[in-house]
């Protein structure tokens, strides 16, 4: 019974979903509106445990010492000081107003590490571009050529070096001709399998077909 | 061959030191190379060009610092089009990261052409749930989001009682760096509430976009920095994508030799390993 | 102010003044009106505020003003038109707006709608389900207000199917008859073949190279909540890779993203430990939730690959703009690298830095493929025969577009 219950709860809320998407009445609707609305309080509601797996696992790892127990430490009190300023100091009804801590806290540290991580794509892609992009077949030397007329025809410098040239071959429109039509193509085809693969999957999890993930031992 | 092999065995940090120099240098030294406006972000720029005076428009700002430098240009120019306008701004965030940016651009733009808080625009501030906020938002904006940013009931902000679903909003501008974003925002809303949608997306995102702006459920698309710099000359506010596209010409160029120099070594290895 | 005396080019005296002056007093003794209320200006209000205009004759009013219930929906829209004033063209010395407004029945109170510009003869109104709503249409300018014209009653209910979404439906109906036809006749015992995934069966491969030079295996369930099909796949699979890693006595080490996907992840790993027999190797801490914010996560996994160095890399799931860095920082460690992703973006990463890349749907099939369980191998067919019906309506309706017939795209043309 216990093993039946979260598979037909499963059924039940994908059926009722899926039924309001057809069915605009309120009987349907509404019930599915009040069941969306629960999703993003479950979902918030996850931050609480995942903030107590972390201290679990780094804080024992701190404790005992073990390897890099020292960015253990960093890591729990930059949490836990983080945690405090949000929860105390973020500015009442002000928040994030000027000259708060936490303003300060996700101005001058939260800012610049996030974009400094997504900075490092630009040196990743230069040396990824370096290594591994070689045209071993025809088909790679139709994606070389593509990639390098895209990588030039949406820059400025691109414009520059064939804005003499008639419209129909300049890099820019080549560029954008690449992006409208053959790239859209392709994707459409990648995105309608992998769109399929998406429906199969959830008929399969509502219909109870996949359910290893509700299975306490195998 | 000693050079190929040299090459092949260079550190990679000597190749991240000269696409530093490539990106710094024309920073501080501009070239001001000129710039061409594709038909997307031709179209984006009408779109918004077409939404009537007076009228209330919303946006969603999808994105965190990571993407800032791509998305924040584009959606300052977006906002400054649409207050040049006179058009009120009902602004949202999906992405924890974005209220502060977003704010900082309304508040910015927003004292600069003499906008008031609550009556010319008013930021709605994050709602976690990601898609399922989505159609809640679309059925009623102040159920969604019962108070602004700063905690403020939305009941007391002139603006949200003349649009609480999108059948009052003559235009959705969306900037988006990913997951929830864009293709999202279609699935859900787009087509559920017959909205006129606009998209700006990181450069790497803009691709998938593409379907969606050919089969006219977006009305345009500003792609990556390159389309912000782009929007930036349509409105004739040049700003710091134009100024980017500068150090983003010479990066890409950078890594076109790279491509074409990694290739010549292997294909005269190949050559002499027959 | 109303929007329509915005509108007026005449020049503002002093009268005009006046509601704004009161307005502002009483919002300084703090009796203002709700917003609600203060934008539900009276015709009365608008029609004392133009008397100060010098004398132009009022506009020809608006006519036929029809309201009918708002299509597909839940009973919440009610959808106006009506017939422009002849006046509307004549230019704005004789016509600024229309005033819309509502009421229970023609005796009143009425309640202001919306104020429009000229050329705008559509109006959709969100109302209460089962009210009966007569409305009135009053065409505005400086010298007055027309005689309103008042449209019959109307009720808005809700409908108990979308009609616009047809196609849709029979597409799904078509989807899950096949899906069901082929399950079962997997489950009747019928072989159904399934082309050889390369990098699906490199997996065990990978899996015994950490385990020869004695290190772990790294598994990356993507960057997404539960709710993505892609994690929920990736999950899947996880539990095929860690029944390998038990039988191999390999560490597995699984950084999650989210809290739930982190639960899913242990019992994932944990079952995989049991169907080898191996539950006493389960160690729940190799499964860990790192943090949600996406490049915190990526800096975490960095560590781990350039500290711990696993052998193996296995990215499965839905990633963005991590997936090179991964992909760069796991070949700088010298792993063996598996990754599997359906969005469509980061797939030329992936291909470019890591050894195998599963495409798209590949990812969805990988579980039925690693698995062999008919009823999921049946799904799969189920969804390339989709594809094959998906492709001759596209040949279909690209004929029929280029002959002129475009009655089979507006089937598909959902609302």
């Amino acid at each position: 019974m216990m093993n039946l219950l979260p598979v037909v709860l499963t059924a039940i809320v994908g059926i009722l979903i899926i039924l309001s998407f057809f069915i605009p009445h309120p009987i349907v609707a509404e019930p599915a509106q009040v069941l969306q609305d629960w999703a993003i309080v479950i979902v918030a509601s996850g931050y609480v445990l995942g903030a107590a797996n972390v201290y679990k696992i780094n804080g024992e790892a701190a404790i005992k010492q073990q390897k890099d127990w020292i960015y253990k430490w960093v890591l729990l009190g930059s949490m836990t000081g983080m945690m405090v300023i949000g929860f105390f100091f973020s500015g009442g009804t002000q928040f994030l107003g000027d000259g708060s801590p936490f303003k300060w806290a996700y101005d001058y540290l939260y800012v610049p590490m996030q974009a400094t991580m997504f900075s490092l794509l630009a040196f990743f892609i230069a040396s990824a571009a370096f290594r591994a992009f070689r045209i071993r077949t025809v088909d790679a030397a139709l994606l070389a050529v593509a990639a390098l007329v895209v990588m030039v025809g949406r820059v400025p410098i691109g414009n520059l070096m064939t804005h003499g040239l008639p419209e129909s071959i300049q890099l820019p429109t080549m560029a954008n001709w690449l992006l409208e039509w053959p790239q859209n193509a392709a994707k459409r085809g990648i995105a309608i399998g992998a769109g399929l693969g998406v429906m199969a999957t959830g008929l399969r999890i509502i219909l109870g077909i996949e359910r290893s993930h509700m299975r306490e031992e195998a | 061959m000693a050079f190929g092999d040299t090459l092949e065995k260079v550190d990679r940090r000597w190749i991240f030191l000269v696409v530093a120099l490539l990106v710094v240098i024309p920073l501080l030294f501009p070239l001001r190379l000129p710039l061409a406006v594709s038909g997307p972000a031709r179209n984006f720029y009408q779109a918004v060009e077409a939404v009537p005076e007076g009228s209330i428009v919303v946006l969603a700002g999808d994105f965190d610092p990571a993407s800032a430098p791509e998305l924040m240009p584009m959606t300052s120019s977006a906002v400054r089009h649409l207050f040049r306008k006179n058009v009120r701004i009902i602004a949202l965030e999906l992405w924890e990261g974005g209220p502060p940016l977003v704010d900082r651009i309304l508040h910015e733009i927003g004292d600069e052409m003499g906008k008031k808080y609550g009556v010319d625009y008013v930021n709605l501030g994050y709602k976690s749930g990601r898609e399922a906020v989505m159609p809640s938002f679309g059925n009623s904006f102040s159920r969604t989001f019962p108070n602004d940013y700063s905690g403020t009931p939305v009941g007391k902000l002139p603006l949200m009682a003349e649009a609480d679903n999108f059948t009052k909003t003559a235009l959705f501008v969306n900037i988006s760096a990913g997951y929830p974003g864009t293709k999202e925002w279609v699935q859900q809303v787009q087509g559920r509430f017959d909205v006129k949608m606009v998209s700006g997306s990181t450069a790497v995102q803009a691709p998938e976009i593409y379907p969606y702006l050919q089969s006219g459920q977006v009305l345009g698309l500003l792609g990556g920095m390159a389309g912000a710099a782009e929007y930036e000359k349509s409105i004739e506010y040049p700003g710091p994508a134009t100024k980017g596209m500068d150090a983003q010409s010479s990066a890409h160029m950078f890594i076109v030799v790279l491509i074409l120099l990694g290739n010549a070594i292997y294909f005269s290895r190949r050559r002499a390993n027959r | 102010m109303p929007a329509c005396v915005t509108q007026s080019r005449r020049h503002p005296s002093f009268l005009d003044f006046v509601p704004s002056l009161l307005l502002a007093l009483v919002l300084v003794l703090g009796l203002a009106p709700p917003p609600a209320a203060a934008a539900q200006d009276s015709l009365a209000t608008t029609a004392r505020t133009l008397e100060a205009a010098p004398p132009v004759a009022a506009p020809a009013p608006a006519a036929d003003v029809v309201g009918v219930d708002g299509k597909n929906d839940s009973g919440k829209a009610i959808e106006l038109s009506w017939s422009a004033s002849p006046d509307e063209k004549a230019g704005i010395a004789t016509f600024t707006a229309y005033l819309v407004e509502r009421a229970a029945s023609t005796a009143g109170p009425w309640t202001r709608v919306d104020s429009l510009p000229r050329g705008t003869h559509k109006k959709s109104d969100t109302v209460e389900r089962g009210q009966t709503y007569v409305y009135r249409v009053t065409a505005l300018g400086p010298g007055g207000a027309a005689a309103p014209a008042v449209s019959a009653p109307v009720k808005a209910v809700a409908q108990w199917f979308n009609t616009g979404r047809v196609s849709i439906l029979l597409a799904m109906l078509l989807f899950f008859v096949l899906v069901i036809v082929f399950t079962m006749r997997a489950q009747a015992g019928e072989k159904l073949f399934v082309r050889r995934i390369p990098g699906i069966d490199a997996i065990e491969e990978a899996i015994g190279r950490a385990t020869e030079m004695g290190r772990s295996v790294l598994y990356v369930p993507g960057i997404n909540d539960i709710d993505d099909i892609q994690t929920m796949a990736s999950l899947n699979i996880l539990e095929s890779v860690s029944k390998i890693t038990a039988r191999y006595e390999t560490p597995i080490i699984v950084p999650c993203n989210y809290p739930v996907v982190m639960t899913l992840a242990q019992e994932m790993v944990k079952n995989g430990y049991v169907a080898a027999g191996r539950a006493d190797g389960y160690d729940p801490d190799s499964v860990r939730y790192v943090t949600t914010e996406q490049f915190a996560y990526v800096a975490a996994i960095a560590g781990i690959m350039l500290r711990d160095k696993p052998a193996a890399n296995i990215y499965l799931g839905s990633f963005y703009a991590e997936s090179l860095l991964l992909a760069e920082t796991g070949f700088s460690t010298g792993a063996i690298q598996i990754a599997g992703t359906a969005q469509v973006a980061q797939l030329p990463f992936f291909v470019v830095a890591c050894d195998y890349t599963l495409i798209g749907e590949e990812l969805y099939a990988a579980g039925a493929y690693m698995s062999r369980e008919p009823r999921l191998l049946g799904s799969l067919k189920g969804s390339d025969y989709m594809k094959v019906a998906i492709i001759l309506v596209i040949v279909v309706g690209c004929v029929l577009e280029t002959a002129g017939v475009t009655s089979f795209k507006q089937f598909f043309a959902s609302q």
